[in-house]
């Protein structure tokens, strides 16, 4: 991994404010969609396309690219915005999010946008792809291959039956390439995590199927590509990274608010929430 | 008579015809599609030996995932396998997979369009004593209704053999239905198949008077029912579904404007499966006057395969009287 200095850190955090205004704006045009947990997890985003990640948006099919999969389709605003950034396609496309015709579907869709590795919303299966994939690079190139397979969950989609199978087959056969980050940021449709059915004590649970766990804070670049990196030297296990965030971050009405999980700023709202992120520069 | 050309099984009448589970050609198939293709691998929900995936899982341990009682899991890691190049195999009992397991398999597998083969074994009222519960009646509907996926329904060891070989090398999303308990051979090594091609295993040298689409082990009571109207004179044209997505609709429509009276047969419900399918292919091109055999409307219970086929009206008099109906209601 490359080093991380105090200018790369300004950088990315730079980034990350643009990415969430596209977030915004692709929100405002589309009328409907999920902010909230698009802007909790645009530093991760940023923090994995900017600086993590080996792949090549020129060539996004290249074979020994590592496998990125976000499970929680809906928060897939931050996800379009940051493949734009990072140069998979122009800018301009993010204004057709959610509008027929257009390859950036409400969902993650491969049919429509191809290099995606799975198509993803209905909760709780990306993470037992995941597991597939690096069953099967393991066959094909050993336990020490090159190739990092990364998961974003949902903290809601927790509740799914199929994400702990999925989290049971990684510890049996100790997926070391295997790194998850769940996005802990309390809030689910109806409301509160804990409220709604409780996941706590969340990283007790985890470390007792099997797993490497640490919890980070989820805006902070130097915790979340330590984490990573952490995460990597970790061996005969596969690494969970519990990433507390703030649903919303950077817009301050936004912030904290459930209600803001599945409802798109209109015009005005999103003239605030832009203009709020632009004086943060 | 049977149709020479597909070189069937010439003892198919005897009384000591050989009899062999489904699930078993499946099972020798799948090694055979391992030896020549690598990135061929399996997964089983703790229903090894059931399924017949143990000779495989026996033969490449390394290319073989146990994955508990997590059909749900099953499939979703087999579409994470199938997105890296490999060709999974999939198996558990039917009504758990894709019975339990349905929306994963249409948003992981049949929408991504992933090349991986579900294999439901202990399909039909045919599994007998266990009862109920374990009686997958429903899973042709719910397979034959999802984009993308091809439906093999073989009717004996030996097509599913060819089916599971088939399924190896085409590039889709397929499912396989077998059958727990051990069945008539009707085919042979050298009867060809083809997917989503249905074939005519039993025709009259005349023009046939009533023609029955059947699919998976009940074609032998479907054949049987063609040679004892034979017997008594009245010709029956006999057509084997392997596919059931896609279905052959000119082999169909074929049959209807040659007899003008169609009997379709399963083990499933008639709702949704075989029945309805053909139903759906007439209706639109060649409506004439059908029966449907099959599971109508009900679960169901324990008992032997024998019994239930015959208190659930899937027997070779429970078809003939069916044919005996669809001929009153010509036109």
């Amino acid at each position: 991994m490359q080093q991380l200095t105090d200018e790369k850190i300004i950088w990315l955090k730079e980034k990350a404010n643009e990415i969430r205004q596209s977030v915004i704006e692709s929100l405002v045009e589309a009328k409907s969609g999920h902010p909230a947990g698009a802007l909790g997890m645009a530093d991760i985003f940023t923090a994995l396309y900017f600086f993590i990640l080996k792949h090549d948006p020129t060539n996004p099919m290249w074979e020994n690219r590592d496998r990125l999969v976000l499970s929680n389709g809906h928060i897939c605003p931050v996800y379009y915005a940051t493949l734009a950034h990072s140069g998979y396609f122009k800018l301009e496309e993010l204004k057709t999010l959610r509008k027929f015709g257009s390859r950036l579907q409400g969902h993650p869709d491969r049919r429509f946008l191809n290099f995606l590795e799975t198509s993803s919303g209905p909760l709780g299966c990306g993470l037992s792809q995941v597991v597939g994939m690096c069953l099967a690079d393991r066959i094909d190139n050993g336990k020490y291959s090159s190739k990092q397979f990364y998961c974003l969950l949902s903290d809601g989609e927790l509740q799914e039956g199929n994400t702990w199978e999925a989290i049971m087959l990684g510890a049996k056969e100790r997926l070391q390439n295997l790194t998850v980050i769940i996005d802990r940021n309390n809030i689910q449709i109806e409301g509160n995590t804990e409220n709604i059915m409780p996941l706590e004590p969340l990283r007790q649970k985890l470390e007792s199927f099997n797993w490497h766990v640490q919890t980070i804070d989820g805006h902070d670049f130097e915790q979340i590509i330590g984490a990573i990196d952490n995460a990597q030297n970790v061996s005969n296990m596969p690494s969970i990274i519990i990433a507390n965030t703030t649903p919303g971050k950077g817009v301050s009405f936004m912030e904290n608010n459930f209600k803001w999980h599945g409802k798109a700023p209109n015009k005005e709202e999103g003239d605030r929430a832009v203009n709020e992120l632009r004086s943060m520069k | 008579m049977l149709n020479n050309n597909l070189k069937l099984n010439p003892k198919i009448f005897d009384g000591d015809v050989e009899k062999i589970s489904t699930r078993v050609g499946f099972g020798e198939g799948l090694v055979l599609a391992a030896d020549s293709d690598k990135n061929v691998v399996g997964l089983c929900a703790d229903l090894n030996e059931s399924t017949q995936m143990h000779l495989f899982a026996k033969k490449y341990p390394e290319r073989f995932v146990q994955v508990g009682v997590a059909e749900q899991n099953l499939v979703t890691v087999a579409s994470g396998m199938a997105a890296m190049g490999k060709i999974p195999f999939a198996a558990s009992y039917a009504i758990f997979s894709p019975g339990r397991n349905w929306e994963q398999i249409r948003t992981t597998i049949a929408y991504n369009n992933r090349p991986v083969k579900i294999v439901g074994s202990h399909a039909g009222i045919s599994v007998g004593p266990d009862g109920g519960s374990h009686q997958a009646l429903e899973d042709l509907a719910l397979m034959r209704v999802l984009p993308n996926m091809i439906v093999f329904s073989p009717c004996d060891s030996i097509e599913a053999k060819k089916a599971t070989l088939a399924a190896a090398k085409i590039d889709k999303p397929v499912y396989i239905r077998l059958a727990r308990e051990r069945t008539p051979i009707i085919t042979t090594i050298d009867t060809p198949f083809e997917i989503g091609k249905a074939q005519v295993l039993f025709a009259p040298p005349m023009t046939a008077q009533v023609g029955i689409v059947a699919t998976g082990p009940l074609v032998y009571n479907a054949i049987l029912v063609a040679q004892n109207f034979a017997q008594k004179g009245v010709s029956i044209k006999v057509i084997n579904i392997s596919s059931v997505r896609p279905l052959d609709f000119e082999a169909i429509i074929n049959l209807a404007k040659e007899t003008g009276a169609i009997v379709s047969v399963e083990d499933h419900q008639v709702v949704g499966g075989l029945g309805s399918a053909v139903a759906e292919v007439l209706v639109q091109n060649f409506p004439v006057p059908m029966e449907l055999i099959g599971v109508h409307d009900r679960f169901g219970e324990s008992g032997t395969a024998q019994e239930l086929i015959e208190n659930y009206n899937m027997s070779v008099s429970a078809i003939e009287k069916a044919v005996d109906r669809v001929m009153g209601r010509k036109i």
